[in-house]
């Protein structure tokens, strides 16, 4: 199978999923509502109240990136669990497909549909005040990361249907997603938390990546770690996600291919 | 005369359930083959195997002159595979899901359109061609599968319990359609639990029940298979209809409507006697009719009298 054939085959996917996210209208306006609902939840109903040393806005917007990455993990998972269950995959893996390109597709128009959120929150909250100090480098930088770390995750999501087999369990996945960012630096700094969840929240991976777009933009982190130190970390989080869904994708599809 | 698929051997478990048991199936090119069982009988898990989706546990198949262990992608090229559940996009537009398919055959985007065009034309969707195939009833979503199967004429199609859950009418179409495939040159293997879709369109029978084939021949050759004639006894109360059951090997009983169902070979001689020997019985028979064996007589004499529900259909 030739590559040419191979990246034809996941443009045609690409455009399916695409068409697909397009025409689900209710989960595409919830994706799409809630950046814009959960900014301003955070920086007027609770940003009063939260004292994070800065101007919340100004130390919100990655916490809300990453939860509503998660939030966009879950649509994905559920997204290719639906279309797992579907005789479509079974007709398109019994043809001279690179059977690659399914997952190609899905993991494509997550990483759309999640950026698409991204450039929401960032619109937002400049329009509510945000004000980042980032040099065009840094922007970059961030931009980079934010793309990692949706590819990451939507990977994994996509790889979730192998181990839920139906659209409501992979629908667990987003629940984890939406709150595992709680017990991070997204909302409030670590040293605010007690003890035990003060050391989740240093050590979990959503804690490095969020800290890096934090170092970028607004010049320090909340850590009080350098950003480059955040970035190394968070790079090698994204790189370890990658693995996991990777291997654990194939391990689990020679596994369960019975279905 | 070649085969298409010629199938050794064929076994698969899932866990401790043995799905298939040693199974041989050979298919002439050019023939409708149908694999005729009940619900979990492993129909479907044959067509997954022979279809790549399912590694055998054992056994060895050639599928459209390629090795099937040895060359899945060369078996791909040659087959088209339609699920139990039409295997189309439903978010997608009739046009939408045949270029696509088309697209992922490798025609250039030009072809794939035109050759989408002329499909839906031939298949009756080209009013339909801008809908999203969700809104398509149950025979046009069959249509268009059917369509995406002739994209490009394979070898082998594989129709897994193509009717099930369509109304009289567009099985009648889904059946002609099968037919011009046939016609066409294409071998077909198609799963039923319908009789009468086997008895309709398959050159070659094979009976599987839990995982062995029991049964194989053409339509002919298994119903004279438990005679030519089965002669239908009922019996005007509970007393003579047990005491019939005692003295005779039916085919089929129905206790509710008394009813036993006896094979023979049609000779007045042969039903003269078997009448006097339930009279002698105590179990005199209120009324007698002859007829051909049914597909559906084999299917219950060879897997048991407790027939699936879907047969009563």
């Amino acid at each position: 199978m030739s590559l040419a054939y191979a990246v034809s085959d996941a443009q045609v996917m690409v455009t399916r999923c695409t068409r697909r996210s397009l025409r689900d209208p209710e989960a595409f306006f919830t994706a799409l509502m809630l950046p814009i609902v959960l900014m301003l939840l955070f920086v007027y109903v609770f940003g009063g109240a939260l004292h994070t040393g800065v101007k919340y806005v100004d130390y919100v917007v990655p916490g809300l990136i990453v939860l509503c990455a998660g939030f966009g993990a879950g649509t994905t998972a559920v997204a290719v669990a639906t279309d797992m269950s579907n005789g479509i995959v079974d007709r398109f893996r019994s043809m001279p497909i690179a059977s690659s390109s399914i997952l190609v597709g899905h993991i494509f128009a997550s990483l759309a549909r999640n950026l698409i959120a991204t450039a929401l929150v960032i619109g937002v909250g400049l329009g509510i005040g945000w004000r980042p100090v980032a040099s065009p480098a840094a922007w970059l930088a961030a931009a980079g990361m934010i793309v990692l770390f949706i590819l990451a995750l939507s990977w994994l999501a996509a790889r979730m249907n192998m181990l839920a087999r139906s659209a409501e369990a992979a629908n667990a996945f987003t629940f984890v997603l939406m709150f595992i960012p709680y017990v991070s630096t997204a909302f409030v700094p670590a040293a605010t938390l007690p003890g035990p969840l003060r050391w989740v929240a240093e050590h979990q991976p959503f804690t490095p990546i969020i800290e890096t777009m934090r170092g970028l933009w607004m010049g320090h982190t909340s850590t009080g770690a350098p950003t480059g130190h955040e970035a190394w970390i968070a790079v090698a989080c994204c790189g370890v996600i990658l693995a996991i869904a990777a291997a654990g994708g194939s391990w689990l599809f020679r596994h369960r291919t019975a279905a | 005369m070649p085969y298409t698929v010629n199938a050794s051997g064929i076994s698969k478990s899932f866990g401790s359930h043995l799905a298939l048991d040693h199974v041989d199936l050979a298919i002439d090119a050019g023939s409708v083959f149908a694999l005729l069982g009940p619900n979990g009988a492993g129909k479907t898990t044959m067509v997954r195997i022979l279809a790549t989706l399912v590694r055998p546990d054992r056994g060895t198949a050639v599928v459209a002159g390629h090795d099937l262990l040895a060359d899945p992608v060369g078996v791909r090229r040659s087959i088209s595979l339609t699920g139990q559940y039409a295997a189309i996009d439903d978010k997608l537009t009739g046009r939408e899901n045949l270029e696509m398919m088309a697209r992922l055959l490798h025609l250039p985007r030009r072809a794939a359109a035109a050759r989408a065009a002329e499909l839906l034309a031939a298949f009756d969707l080209a009013d339909a061609r801008d809908r999203r195939a969700g809104t398509y009833s149950g025979g046009m979503k069959r249509r268009l599968d059917l369509a995406i199967t002739m994209i490009e004429r394979p070898a082998l199609v594989f129709l897994d319990e193509p009717t099930t859950g369509l109304d009289p009418r567009s099985r009648e179409q889904v059946w002609g359609t099968v037919r011009d495939l046939a016609d066409d040159g294409v071998t077909i293997l198609l799963t039923t639990q319908y009789l009468d879709e086997a008895d309709q369109l398959a050159d070659a029978i094979a009976l599987l029940d839990h995982g062995q084939v029991v049964a194989r021949g053409t339509a002919d050759e298994l119903k004279s298979s438990i005679g030519t004639e089965v002669v239908r006894l009922q019996f005007g109360d509970a007393d003579s209809y047990a005491r019939a059951l005692r003295c005779c090997e039916p085919v089929r009983a129905d206790r509710r409507l008394r009813i036993l169902e006896v094979a023979s070979n049609g000779s007045a001689a042969q039903v003269r006697e078997m009448l006097g020997h339930l009279e002698a019985a105590g179990a005199p028979a209120l009324k007698v009719s002859t007829h051909r064996p049914s597909l559906d007589d084999v299917f219950l004499s060879l897997t048991g009298d407790t027939a699936p529900k879907e047969l009563a259909r």
